[in-house]
């Protein structure tokens, strides 16, 4: 091997890690270490002066291994790889230590003690970046096609998206028409329009595009494989068909909550289905024309409660939409709008809340701890009203309870196929909730409307867009590149018992029948480790994560700081 | 793909800019992002932490 000529670069993150910890005598420190041949501080690694800097060290310097002591790999390691590339040095002899999460955050008031943590996670970096090994990106082919899971108003958007640019798509329902959850609602906010028309006016553009295939009464029956080559087995109706896509959109959306009906004790607020309602009951109700005129509405009805913490976002609008059209279609209607808080965020909402107090529509405040009651009997709603200090009674001919959005309680499976992860809510959870709002960890699935939390119909249509931009990229690029960082098996070690088939999470790694060995499909490997730690003859190992280079990283972990 | 050979004008270079420019590149179309102050990041650069992961915002 060549001499080692290692740099290594500390980052001040600005104060968020030279606000806790001696950056200067960390790289002063990272000088001293077996093979370190140059290091520095940066105030910002990651800005453009920053990677310069790195860039410039490894020409000057002539160096072949580089360390960044600084934020987490998570966001930045790509910056970092790509400025070694840019020097012509493979990005896999790159080493990210993260002194910010691991360390000065968490370390914020004791400084002495977190540059000598510093010091040694810089330490333990080096002694692992002196043991890696190149490795070359490989490139997967892709079929051109997706699959969009659900047909409400997410799905169509996607797939009309995705067949407006050419690319075959399947679009799969589980109901008989398409439509979700728009079938049930009457007029839609802020615009008012009416959702039938709105829906037929979608579904009749989706329709004109022939490399759009529409499969309704439909269910996922398998799914196997990984980005570019999904196997999909889909059973429409009673018959069952194989389809080969490259990318999946999840559009699965959402349920509305409906408290269980309770004939002795209590439900919700009372709820019966008849003179207690819920809005998605009370759209329905508006489409033939509603006869009561007295109508209390409560918001947060089971939801920002300790059993479902999350606001449900759209309850605010639907109630101010339907109180408005109460009194549109009599003047003489009574509409309060019971609240905990009101959130009309953007510039239409927040009109629409001034049109509605401008028409009358009554807004009163109560706290959770005192909830409003519902009296059947005498026909009204009891609630603390915070301004007055008492109690006050309002007369109703009907209640109406904004109830949150659900997950499908059939989620679990779905996720399970797909291998991507929900909250504990029942939502599909994101990569990253800012950085990649629209995908999954797994690469090639991505989430769109009210299956990753509720949204209304607005949001709903920007996140399938979103979603159908990132799933059309590796389709139109035809190709995908995989990172070598898998698992690889020594086959003269392999005894073929096979514990690593049973382990495999994404089943990339099987027994060849014909040599009894043991065999890894290397793009669906994701390199999670779990056959390597498992094999009892340590047969297998990870590329970018060998057990020598543990070792020598645990190794240099306990020495002593030599300061 | 004959569309490829299209370039896509940006205007503004914040985060929402930035981001399409990103996806718009990835497919190998052209892009001009186009911004009016001396350098791209708009709000964002301005900002230290981000809710709700305190990431870093640069």
């Amino acid at each position: 091997m060549n001499e080692l000529r290692i740099g290594v670069f500390v980052c001040k993150c600005g104060s968020n890690i030279a606000g806790f910890i001696d950056v200067p005598a960390v790289a002063e420190y990272a000088k001293g270490l077996p093979g370190v041949v140059f290091a520095r501080h940066n105030l910002y690694s990651c800005s453009e002066s920053g990677t310069q800097t790195i860039k410039d060290s490894i020409r000057e310097h002539n160096l072949n291994r580089v360390v960044v002591a600084a934020c987490t790999p998570r966001t930045h390691e790509p910056v970092f790889r790509a400025a070694c590339e840019d020097e012509g040095l493979n990005q896999f002899l790159f080493e990210f230590v993260n002194i910010r999460e691991h360390c000065s955050w968490v370390h914020m008031q004791e400084r002495e003690l977190a540059t000598q943590k510093a010091k040694e996670l810089v330490r333990m970096g080096v002694a692992r970046v002196a043991l890696l090994e190149p490795g070359e990106m490989t490139e997967v082919e892709v079929i051109p096609s997706a699959l969009v899971i659900g047909g409400g108003i997410s799905g169509i958007t996607a797939a009309t998206a995705l067949g407006s640019m050419g690319l075959k798509v399947i679009l799969a329902e589980r109901e008989k028409e398409l439509g979700g959850m728009l079938n049930d609602l009457y007029k839609l906010y802020p615009t008012g329009e009416d959702a039938r028309e709105f829906l037929d006016k979608r579904i009749k553009t989706l329709k004109k595009f022939k490399n759009v295939e529409i499969l309704t009464s439909s269910e996922i029956k398998d799914i196997e494989g990984y980005i570019g080559n999904y196997n999909v087995i889909i059973k429409e109706g009673k018959k069952e068909k194989d389809y080969k896509v490259g990318t999946i959109i999840l559009a699965t959306g959402a349920l509305t909550y409906k408290p269980k009906k309770v004939s002795k004790g209590k439900s919700l607020f009372n709820y019966d289905g008849k003179n207690v309602i819920t809005q998605i009951q009370l759209e329905n109700r508006l489409i033939k024309g509603l006869k009561e005129k007295k109508v209390v509405m409560i918001q947060c009805a089971g939801s920002r409660v300790p059993e479902r913490i999350y606001c449900s976002r759209i309850c605010c609008m639907t109630a101010i939409k339907n109180g408005m059209l109460l009194k549109k279609a009599n003047k003489d209607a009574e509409v309060t709008i019971l609240y905990r808080d009101l959130q009309t965020y953007g510039t239409d909402y927040e009109d629409e809340l001034r049109e509605a107090k401008k028409a009358g529509v009554k807004f009163i405040r109560y706290s959770k701890e005192k909830p409003p009651s519902v009296d059947k009997k005498k026909k009204f709603v009891s609630v603390h009203h915070e301004l007055l200090g008492r109690n006050i009674e309002i007369p109703f001919d009907l209640v109406v309870l904004s109830t949150p959005l659900i997950a499908h309680s059939d989620v679990k499976k779905l996720s399970q196929k797909l291998k991507v992860p929900v909250d504990e809510h029942g939502f599909f959870l994101e990569a990253h909730v800012k950085l990649r709002p629209l995908e999954f960890a797994t690469d090639g699935v991505f989430i769109c409307g009210c299956a990753h939390w509720p949204a209304d119909i607005t949001e709903s249509i920007s996140q399938a867009l979103g979603a159908t931009s990132k799933a059309a990229i590796p389709l139109l690029n035809l190709k995908v590149t995989v990172e070598p960082i898998i698992s690889y098996v020594d086959e003269e070690k392999c005894t073929g018992c096979g514990i690593c088939e049973e382990n495999c999470p994404y089943a990339a790694i099987t027994k060849d029948p014909e040599t009894k060995k043991a065999k890894v499909t290397e793009v669906i490997c994701k390199g999670c480790g779990i056959c390597a730690s498992n094999c009892p003859e340590q047969a297998i190992d990870i590329k970018h994560y060998k057990d020598e280079q543990f070792s020598a990283q645990l190794k240099a972990a306990f020495e002593e700081v030599k300061t | 793909m004959t569309k490829r050979s299209k370039e896509v004008i940006v205007i503004g270079g914040g985060i929402a800019g930035i981001q399409a420019s990103l996806d718009l590149a990835e497919v190998g179309i052209t892009v001009h992002l186009v911004e009016k102050l001396p350098s791209i990041g708009g709000r964002m650069a301005q900002l230290d932490k981000t809710f709700p992961t305190n990431d870093c915002s640069i």
